[in-house]
């Protein structure tokens, strides 16, 4: 018996495998690998988060919930965005619950784009993020950010990408894998641009209460931006909840309906208890957040000054978990460093070029370790290091 | 200079030079923060959390809820103090509820704390009534899970 001889999905086909499976793949045979490579908290989910979940499956949790999600947690949500991002979604038809920004951005693409619209990816980025442009029939348009500006979204390299089929510009804030957290006067900028071209503004803000330098400036929160701006969030990484897939998308009510139809004909709901979790989360876990965040923090400051007197410089990553270093005094390619990296010292680091082009010459560092495992994975990079020059 | 105490109370090896590789705080401002701490008591004493079931060594610690007469114009203070003062005892609290104190002992045999108990603590002047709870095993203490930590499921590489 042979499959049926028509070609497969010539877009789905087209797009790479992840660059990271290799690595994967090697790291698999060894023990004692240090991985800076998990783009997810070390921290389990708070306690109480996942007692009320244990209790919830039990009092029958186990059902579909209405499309949107539990009325309850788009309430929590839109009041938890106002009070901290000063942005405001109806939770009736402007928010709708999803399973974690995964879900929510391949909902935005379908809703927003027609074949051949372009989409504005600035690199180095999420790895998902142009395939999923893709997968919803646009083309991504990567544009490259300044390492020595600290990857701030720069509005003038991006207008210099715009054409009359830009449709949007999809990029996260504080940013995987280089860890920026855009300022309100980029992001300002980048907003005028958008009304001036005339498109949308995609911000995946799923690291926002891991901000370590001032205030997390939400994208639809700056002058003009919230009529265009769809707005990703969710409890992966603040509340350490990656497994649970929980998230949401807030976007005004034209757009939100489109998302909407999608979702209820494709995933129909996030899972039930894991929105009963998230309920929990946003009602209680506060001050675990700002224990993560303050433990995160700590880890930061002493890995990225660590890096830096090994000679691999990186921007101040003012979010989320992670440093993004230059190894270009290896001479080493990404590739070849994190390879050689594994082999030879068990440390697990992420090679930039999956991030885009404009990676290339760096790596990326999840500081999401136990400090004392922090510690010696510096170590052993120096040893790499010194062993090689 | 909050996070000076955070990393010391979780850490109290931690030299000044890695608080201040933690906290951002320049080396010498943390030195003087401690050493200004150290002398006005916010710091009382540097301690290891130690697991000694673990290390197998045999320790009897009873909580005492202590039931006491309060003297007159001195509350529970004068015989709170006088109870402090054994070595038997590791902890003293005034505590609401039905008894006044609420008071750790220790010693290496149930025998010794319960000797302890009846002829020197409930001999206390003022002293009317005592409970005793023999500990029997300890999950947690002092802030420390004393169980097996949660295995770490996350793959070695994610995106």
């Amino acid at each position: 018996m042979t499959p049926p001889q028509k070609p497969l999905s010539r877009v789905v086909e087209a797009c790479p495998p992840s660059g990271i499976r290799r690595f994967f793949d090697l790291a698999q045979t060894m023990s004692g690998v240090i991985s800076l490579g998990v783009g997810e908290p070390d921290f389990p989910t708070p306690w109480g988060v996942r007692e009320t979940a244990i209790h919830a499956l039990t009092r029958g949790a186990t059902t579909y919930t209405s499309n949107s999600g539990l009325l309850e947690l788009r309430e929590l949500v839109c009041a938890d965005l106002a009070g901290r991002c000063g942005v405001t979604y109806r939770p009736a038809d402007e928010c709708l619950v999803t399973s974690g920004v995964s879900e929510g951005l391949d909902l935005a693409l379908r809703a927003l784009l027609n074949p051949g619209d372009e989409v504005i990816v600035p690199e180095p980025c999420y790895v998902a993020y142009q395939p999923c442009v893709a997968f919803a029939g646009g083309t991504p348009v990567p544009v490259a950010m300044d390492p020595a500006q600290g990857y701030r979204l720069d509005a003038e390299r991006i207008a210099a990408a715009v054409t009359p089929r830009t449709k949007a510009v999809l990029f996260g804030s504080p940013s995987n894998p280089t860890g920026a957290a855009q300022s309100a006067a980029d992001l300002t900028a980048l907003a005028a641009l958008a009304a001036r071209e005339d498109f949308w503004l995609v911000s995946d803000e799923i690291y926002d209460r891991l901000t370590y330098v001032g205030h997390h400036t939400s994208t639809a929160a700056v002058d003009g931006a919230w009529d265009r701006t769809v707005l990703l969030g969710g409890f992966s990484k603040s509340y350490a909840m990656t497994g649970w897939r929980v998230g949401y998308v807030c976007a005004p009510e034209p757009l939100a309906a489109l998302m909407h139809r999608i979702h209820q004909y494709t995933m129909l709901c996030a899972p039930h208890v894991s929105q009963v979790a998230a309920v929990e989360a946003l009602r209680s876990a506060e001050p675990d957040v700002a224990e993560m965040v303050a433990d995160y923090d700590r880890r930061r400051r002493l890995f990225v000054k660590g890096l830096d007197e090994l000679g691999l410089t990186c921007p101040e990553p003012g979010g989320a978990f992670y440093a993004f270093p230059s190894i270009r005094a290896s001479g080493l390619s990404s590739q070849d460093f994190a390879e050689a990296l594994l082999n030879s010292q068990k440390v697990a680091v992420v090679p930039g070029d999956v991030f885009g082009p404009s990676g290339e010459g760096h790596v990326r560092c999840s500081y999401a370790t136990a400090l004392p495992l922090l510690e010696e994975a510096l170590e052993r990079i120096g040893r790499f290091l010194t062993t090689r020059a | 200079m909050h996070e000076i105490l955070t990393v010391l109370e979780s850490d109290a090896r931690a030299t000044p030079e890695r608080i201040a590789a933690l906290t951002g705080i320049a080396e010498d401002e943390v030195r003087a923060a401690i050493a200004g701490w150290e002398a006005d008591g916010v710091i009382r004493r540097y301690k290891t959390v130690v697991d000694w079931d673990r290390f197998g060594d045999e320790r009897v610690r009873a909580f005492v809820d202590v039931t006491v007469a309060p003297e007159r114009g001195r509350g529970f203070d004068d015989v709170a103090e006088r109870i402090a003062k054994f070595r038997e005892i590791r902890a003293v609290y005034l505590v609401s509820g039905a008894q006044d104190l609420r008071v750790e002992v220790e010693g290496s045999s149930m025998k010794e704390v319960a000797d302890f108990v009846a002829q020197k603590l409930s001999g206390v002047d003022r002293v009317t009534a005592t409970s005793t709870h023999f500990l029997l095993r300890r999950y947690k203490d002092d802030g420390q899970l004393l169980t097996d930590p949660e295995p770490d499921q996350r793959l070695s590489y994610t995106p």
